[in-house]
């Protein structure tokens, strides 16, 4: 199953937010959804070593993994962390440019339908066209 | 004459001087344009890589630029962190096995970390960011190379200083800066600012200042 990894400036963001996609998943407690965030003194910020090693641990896990960065330095700081690992390591993870929140929802209740890493990726990509309020 | 190992280390010294030093100026700087961690955050970041690099010996330029690559990457919290990480790793994969390097091998290590900053950032010189002050300091350094390292790294601190100003009128095109839009116009980038400093720390470890 596809794992997603949720990346943000907050450590409490990123876990809430892997919280609540878990929440949405039919696979509930078998899917690898984790949230890292916060710079390494616990203020808000990103570390790329917090995100190498959730995606060391997740990595035999999972058939693949998306990445959701919040913005900024969580896109940089995935990409250097991806960048590091061995490239058949890395080619099974995708970051995606998608509203994290909305995103990991969408990702989460695809992934447990057994979908692969595209369209796991797809779907979380297209997060930015949700309709939230119907005016 | 050549850039030494122990230069490298001075050079972290007086890169950590600085950024403490002007942790305030380059703050208020990307107070103005950015989200106001840039100085706090080199700060924090240089000063874990004073502890793990000081009392540690090493043999090449590879050993100890990865340590300093791997710190910078998870303490300094801010863009800042992968970025300078980034130049640092690849400035070590190319001086790896050296503990002494030419004016030239530096221009072209520094290039290939600078090459990882813009391929990492998909920035460019003009984006205003750090590669505004960098690569014309690297530039610089190679240009005068053949003149000598006092000269060569005069030279390319005064062109990282001149680019670092050059940054002032230009519109930003990369980071929390870009969000602003024209606003970001009449502000020096934080970024270049503190690529400045790591040029001229570089420069006062090799002429002995």
């Amino acid at each position: 199953m596809v794992g997603i990894l949720i990346v943000s400036h907050s450590e409490d963001a990123a876990r809430g937010i892997a919280q609540i996609a878990r929440a949405m998943s039919v696979a509930g407690g078998d899917m690898q959804i984790v949230g890292v965030g916060g710079n390494d003194d616990g203020g808000l910020g990103v570390s790329v070593a917090k995100i190498s090693e959730a995606l060391t641990e997740m990595l035999p896990k999972c058939d693949g993994i998306l990445i959701l960065p919040d913005l900024g330095s969580s896109v940089l700081s995935s990409r250097s962390a991806v960048g590091m690992l061995p490239d058949e390591e890395a080619t099974k993870i995708v970051m995606t440019d998608a509203p994290v929140l909305e995103g990991a929802m969408l990702a989460s209740i695809e992934a447990s339908t057994g979908a692969d890493l595209p369209a796991v990726a797809k779907i979380a990509q297209e997060a930015k066209n949700l309709k939230k309020i119907d005016h | 004459m050549a850039f030494t190992l122990e230069m490298a280390l001075l050079a972290l010294e007086k890169f950590n001087a600085a950024v403490e030093e002007k942790k305030d100026y380059l703050t208020d700087l990307d107070s103005a344009i950015g989200d106001a961690d840039h100085g706090i955050n080199m700060n924090r970041g240089m000063k874990k890589v004073m502890e793990k690099t000081s009392g540690k010996e090493y043999g090449d330029f590879g050993g100890l630029f990865k340590d300093v690559a791997m710190t910078l990457m998870s303490a300094v919290g801010g863009s800042a962190g992968p970025l300078y990480g980034t130049f640092f790793m690849k400035l070590g994969h190319k001086l790896t096995g050296h503990a002494e390097a030419s004016t030239e091998d530096m221009a072209d290590a520094m290039q290939e970390g600078l090459n990882g900053i813009t391929s990492l950032g998909k920035s460019q010189t003009g984006d205003k960011t750090m590669v505004d002050a960098l690569q014309p300091a690297i530039d610089a350094l190679r240009a005068a190379a053949p003149e000598g390292e006092p000269v060569a790294w005069k030279a390319a601190t005064d062109a990282a200083q001149k680019g670092m100003e050059d940054t002032i009128p230009m519109l930003a095109k990369r980071g929390r800066s870009s969000y602003l839009g024209e606003r970001s116009i009449g502000h020096q980038d934080p970024g270049a600012t503190s690529a400045f400093y790591l040029v001229s720390a570089f420069r006062d470890a090799c002429t002995g200042q």
